[in-house]
């Protein structure tokens, strides 16, 4: 027998297989050691303090930052370590915010949990903190720096996980806080509304924004007509509110706690996804046939455009312009459903129930909205329904299950497993096997696109087609993608990204979990799901079909395009950031340069150094009507005119010069001098 | 007023200069911000920005690191920072009663650290590591010890005197 290396926890002897460090070892051991920063996808950090335990020769230390090695000896419970730890608990209790009943993470905080747990009852340290703003500006998050333990998990995830950066630590010592760049509002700066941060916290520091008393407002106006969509990820985690292990499908129930609760019908996001997989997967063929703007970038997922559109606005014209199946149900729903229901246009409220924060985001963006009408109204989050539902008394466990109704509430399993990474690959595939190679798919699960993998590749051969599909979440694994692309050592021709680990069922605005299998049982339930189901092709469901011969004509023709596809922009970062460079008293002529990241990379701080001296080296004495007066000009650098693609661009006064040299740059100030020096009066 | 209106300029290329000779150096923030604060005399937020850009970090990041060190400062100071110490030694030999002094004759208090003009900032600090000299205190480079409220007043007086005298134009 292969003799192990062990080491001796509270005398039991655990061997050593390739643990990261002690911590795991130790609840291997099944002992729970708490732990507020600790996330085994993220990075150690080592801040909370409470993993410690006492190991023979090296005292007490946090078991987190430590490697396992052969004859460590490790006490997790002596009189000291409880000690410290209860401390260090009532440490982070004195500054916190202690409004448990009226916090949105009540029963799901690991902070009240583990008070619970150590026995801490009584907080000796008095409270030094003043009361700090709480930022809910941005359409998806709020947060609250008064509940803040500073564990850095939200930092650490974004960061890490998605590479974004948004939030960081601001200041030192015990003035520091949590938040983004210059104590802006999260809806000012780089955020993409993915809600990992609200996913790793363990307080109610970060929370998604409720939109629970709007939807009550519009269900209680009797004037109002309420629908609900369901996405596909919330049927296997809303029953975790109530009790239920992860991936439990509950949708009967779900569609039977919202009609209680007083919405006139109930739709599926899910058939919109069907929508989706036909438009987009045609769309696909279409590109790769003309070999057109590929690879193709899938544009389900709003953090990642909003990522795109930041980071990457030379990969824009690659995403599909698809919008996502949220907004394709509610721009058919606003077409189809007033005639179909017999409702004024006004009076239909369209509600989504996502397992997303960024999807709040989305149904505010401009494109969307459509003389002041949104495609949808209002986006519930899963655990925010699930607050609704509490809020009922309705007994979900005892609810009797109902289905959807139709026609939008139809759909087949490859919109249910959109809701996974993977799953729109692998939906998109099961319709272009069929429209490809005009046979059959007869064994629609096609395990090639499934896993947890960060990265995935796929190669198949569809017919005469050679095909490279890659499938990516989180993203950082998205921009390792979208880098290996423009440095041009990858091909794909169609890539999935979803910005949070696992796809939607791990999104920002489900019920936040600590089982650590959380994720692989959720994807299990939505496979589970499209099992369940009779058909498994997006192509074979009857409503979808009716819906194009009713309303919207050919399969990418000019009203499926009008209706269900879109266009994105480069975007700004950051909000109101300029920097005077030259700064006159009464300037006749603004030059403004962007340095944005992208106009940065095409040399826009070479041409704001030669314009600037340009502009400093000519005296505007020598110009018709500028006798006498210098020094008319005013220069800006300026963070993103929002046309990244076109960079480097310049703004003099009103007038936009894109793809900017110095040359160019310069004969557009001469000639707006010369306009305004010539419409000076003579002197 | 005189109007400098190429004074910036010449900042934003010292800025230019200095992400330049530090070769766009990620590991290299802070020298550029030691350098950046030279130049303008504290981190204007949109100069921070700029810095994230041209080094290609998230500016949280950058901001981070500049509201960490007390050495840094994100609001503007006086063309001449007076640093009083009120270390353990210097407090002893009465340096509060100095600040006091100073506060009154600035119009400052212990909130607003730069007169209007922008021409004095006080700042309490903690030790200037020259006890024996105490009370110390500290205008830009130059170091003024066993300093009363006399002493101190005529110093500052001698800089009001100098920047009153007109200014050579030097543009």
């Amino acid at each position: 027998m292969e003799t192990k290396e062990m080491v001796n926890i509270d005398g039991m002897m655990i061997p050593i297989e390739g643990e990261k460090n002690l911590l795991e070892m130790i609840r291997k051991a099944d002992i729970e050691l708490p732990t507020f920063c600790y996330h085994s996808h993220l990075s150690t950090y080592g801040a909370c303090r409470l993993c410690i335990c006492d190991i023979e020769g090296m005292g007490i230390q946090a078991t987190c930052s430590i490697k396992p090695s052969a004859g460590m000896v490790v006490k997790t419970n002596t009189a000291e370590v409880r000690q410290i730890r209860k401390v260090n608990l009532e440490l982070l209790l004195a500054n916190h915010d202690i409004s448990c009943p009226s916090c949105a993470r009540s029963n799901n905080c690991k902070l009240q949990d583990l008070t619970r747990r150590l026995g801490v009852t009584k907080v000796r340290f008095k409270k030094t903190d003043k009361i700090a703003p709480i930022d809910n500006h941005s359409w998806s998050i709020i947060h609250d720096p008064n509940k803040c333990v500073l564990c850095g998990d939200c930092v650490r995830a974004c960061k890490e996980m998605q590479a974004v950066g948004a939030i960081d630590f601001v200041n030192r010592g015990a003035k520091t806080i949590v938040g983004p760049a210059f104590n802006k509002s999260l809806n000012d700066v780089e955020c993409v509304y993915c809600g990992q941060c609200v996913s790793v916290c363990p307080v109610g520091a970060l929370v998604p924004k409720p939109e629970t008393e709007e939807v009550w407002k519009a269900i209680h106006n009797p004037e109002k007509y309420v629908v609900a969509q369901l996405a596909p990820a919330v049927r296997v985690a809303l029953g975790e509110g109530f009790g239920m292990e992860a991936g439990t499908i509950s949708t009967g129930q779900i569609v039977a706690a919202l009609k209680r609760m007083g919405f006139d019908q109930v739709y599926d996001t899910s058939f919109a996804a069907d929508l989706t997989v036909v438009e987009e997967a045609t769309e696909f063929i279409k590109r790769k046939l003309k070999n057109e703007n590929l690879p193709q970038f899938t544009s389900c997922c709003p953090s990642w455009v909003k990522f795109a559109e930041q980071y990457y606005p030379e990969l824009l014209p690659n995403l599909s312009t698809c919008k996502s199946p949220q907004q394709m149900f509610g721009s058919v729903a606003r077409e189809v459903l007033p005639k179909l229901l017999n409702v004024k246009p006004e009076n239909l409220v369209i509600v989504s129930i996502m397992p997303c924060t960024a999807k709040k985001f989305e149904a505010k963006r401009e494109e969307f909205i459509h003389g002041g009408m949104a495609e949808v109204d209002h986006v519930l989050s899963t655990e925010g329904l699930g607050r609704m539902i509490h809020e009922t008394g309705l007994q979900f466990n005892k609810l009797k299950p109902e289905s959807f109704d139709l026609p939008l509430g139809f759909k087949t399993g490859a919109g249910v497993i959109f809701g996974n990474t993977g799953g729109v690959s692998e939906a998109v595939l099961r319709f272009a096997y069929e429209k490809i190679t005009g046979e059959t798919l007869i064994d629609t699960d096609l395990k090639m696109t499934r896993g947890l993998e960060g990265i995935r590749t796929i190669e198949m051969k569809l017919g005469s087609l050679q095909l490279r599909l890659g499938i990516a979440h989180t993203l950082s694994n998205a921009r390792k993608v979208c880098d290996s692309i423009i440095a041009g050592e990858e091909h794909y021709d169609l890539i999935e990204i979803m910005a949070c680990p696992g796809g939607c069922i791990a999104g920002g605005g489900q019920p936040v979990s600590f089982d650590p299998d959380f994720r692989k049982k959720r994807m299990q339930g939505l496979y589970n799901a499209d099992k369940q189901l009779e058909l498994h092709k997006s192509q074979d469901n009857p409503y979808v079909k009716e819906l194009y011969q009713m309303a919207l004509g050919e399969i990418g023709g000019h009203k499926a395009h009008e209706l269900l596809h879109t266009h994105y922009h480069g975007r700004k970062r950051i909000t109101d950031q300029v920097i005077t460079i030259r700064n006159t008293q009464e300037p006749k002529i603004q030059l403004y340069v962007c340095v944005g990241t992208n106009c940065y990379m095409r040399g826009a701080q070479d041409l704001l150094k030669k314009m600037s001296q340009y502009v400093a080296d000519n005296k505007l004495s020598d110009i018709v009507g500028f006798e006498g007066q210098e020094d008319m000009v005013d220069v800006k650098a300026t963070f993103c005119f929002e046309r990244c693609d076109r960079g480097p661009v310049l703004r003099v006064n009103e007038k936009v010069l894109e793809h900017a040299t110095f040359e160019k740059a310069k004969a557009l100030l001469d000639s707006e001098i010369k306009r305004i020096g010539l419409a000076q009066p003579v002197r | 007023m005189i109007t400098e209106p190429n004074k910036n300029l010449r900042q934003f290329q010292q800025v230019i200069e200095i992400i330049e000779r530090n070769n766009h150096d990620r590991a290299r923030l802070i020298p550029i911000l030691q350098q950046i604060q030279d130049a303008y005399r504290f981190l204007p937020p949109q100069v921070l920005t700029y810095v994230a850009t041209a080094l290609d970090m998230p500016v949280a990041e950058v901001y981070g690191v500049a509201t960490f060190y007390a050495h840094f400062s994100l609001e503007a100071k006086g063309k001449y920072v007076v640093k009083v110490c009120d270390g353990t030694a210097c407090h002893v030999k009465g340096s509060s009663k100095l600040l006091d002094a100073l506060y009154k004759k600035l119009r400052l208090n212990p909130e607003k650290h730069t007169t209007d003009d922008m021409m004095f900032t006080i700042e309490a600090v903690s030790c200037l590591g020259a006890c024996g000299l105490a009370p110390v205190m500290v205008v830009n480079e130059k170091v003024y010890g066993e300093v009363n409220s006399k002493r101190c007043d005529e110093i500052i007086n001698a800089i009001v005197e100098l920047e009153s005298q007109p200014e050579t134009v030097n543009e």
